[in-house]
């Protein structure tokens, strides 16, 4: 069915699609799960709405509150389309080097933005903005990285999608940030299919953007848990760039970075691989970092320290 | 030796440098050698019994060590050892 009473209604049921043409082993079969298809055109959407749920559920929202939720972007817009459709307030804190459409999209659904130091990456987005709900009580947090409602929506969703679409599945490969989609899906996925693994792919972080004082300021999200995983590796601004792009050249299929270093890791799962089957949960499409050129522009390794793409 | 890249957050205990090289057959023994040589990283990197400090990830040829043998996983001459703080990721 695809007639629906609200764009909210239309949030998942995301297509996937075989990559034959990316895969590097003919051996190993690849699909992508495009959340990039989502209203606001990432898996976000998913999740801003089991956090928006959530705090309706449990009462949390009173006529003078103001959502407030650290987000580099993608989370901050699919909560801002929720909550003009419900008529919520929202301030998103954001690093200031996010790209600059994340802020126009933003603006244009009437979100309220304050920035954070660039240096400090989403760290410091996640402390200014705890520090700000501490201090001002009209301040609601639904905070995406200790909620459980973030990795249930994925539990509940993400994951039936994928179980329903690829029930064959032996690998399932996502992008490490708040690690929601990793346990929600990992969860489920172990649960109904006993043998799969869970693998994380993890961006290494530009010199330019570990602000870190001391590793007292670490964090590791409250809603993340490493027995889910089977793996996590590490991958480049660069390989995840180079993947992105291989991927518009082989399948079409026009996806962020973060989906860039997904497939990277994806193809070298594969690449181990005797025979069967790999699922990559590609998060966002690529329309909101055109202003970074990265399709045609190689950026300088000075460049790359310091950037916020994942 | 085993070159080991240092996150900077940590290279105010090796002289700031970026990559340091340690020896050693293990994770574990790699970065015991860079602790002695190094005084002050041992405290950051280790918790008081031993283990790896809960916002320190340690990774061999990019794979996080927590999902290979940990401290016990074998390293060869030509391995790479990445140390990197825990950090908020995530959109």
């Amino acid at each position: 069915m695809s007639r629906y009473s609200s764009l909210i209604d239309a949030i998942g049921h995301t297509p996937m699609v075989e990559i034959a043409r990316f895969a590097p082993n003919p051996a190993v079969r690849m699909f992508a799960k495009l959340e990039g298809m989502n209203p606001t055109g990432s898996v976000k959407d998913r999740v801003a709405l089991y956090l928006l749920n959530a705090l309706e559920r449990d009462g949390r929202l009173a006529a003078l509150s103001v959502i407030l939720e650290p987000s580099s972007g993608n989370t901050g817009i699919s909560l801002a389309m929720i909550c003009r459709l419900r008529g919520y307030l929202l301030t998103v804190v954001m690093p200031d080097n996010v790209t600059r459409e994340r802020r126009q999209i933003l603006e244009m659904y009437g979100a309220s933005i304050v920035d954070s130091p660039g240096s400090l990456g989403s760290n410091g987005a996640v402390a200014l903005a705890r520090k700000m709900a501490a201090d001002d009580p009209r301040f609601v947090l639904p905070d995406q990285y200790a909620n459980p409602a973030n990795p249930l929506a994925h539990y509940e969703t993400t994951a039936v999608e994928v179980l329903a679409d690829c029930p064959e599945l032996d690998v399932f490969v996502g992008g490490l940030g708040t690690s929601g989609t990793l346990m929600g899906v990992g969860r489920r996925l172990r649960e109904e299919k006993p043998g799969v693994r869970i693998v994380a792919a993890e961006p290494m972080p530009g010199e330019r953007v570990q602000g870190l004082r001391s590793l007292d300021e670490g964090f590791v999200p409250e809603i993340f848990d490493e027995m889910v995983l089977d793996d996590r590796q590490l991958v480049t601004t660069e390989e995840s760039i180079d993947a992105m792009r291989r991927l518009a050249e082989t399948e079409s299929i026009f996806a962020g970075v973060s989906s860039g270093g997904v497939l990277a890791v994806a193809a070298r799962v594969a690449e181990g691989m005797d025979t069967g089957t790999v699922v990559a949960l590609l998060a966002d499409g690529g329309w909101k970092y055109l202003s970074e050129d990265l399709w045609r522009h190689d950026p300088t390794g000075d460049e790359m320290e310091g950037l916020n793409l994942w | 030796m085993t070159r080991v890249r240092i996150p900077p957050v940590l290279r105010v205990h090796v002289g700031d440098q970026k990559e340091v090289d340690a020896s050693g057959d293990t994770v574990g023994a790699v970065l015991k050698d860079l602790a002695g040589r190094h005084p002050g990283l041992g405290e950051q990197l280790f918790n008081s019994d031993g283990a790896l400090h809960r916002f320190v990830n340690v990774y061999l040829n990019g794979r996080d060590v927590r999902y290979l043998g940990l401290l016990e996983t074998p390293v060869g001459e030509r391995d790479a050892v990445i140390i990197l703080p825990a950090m908020a990721g995530g959109r």
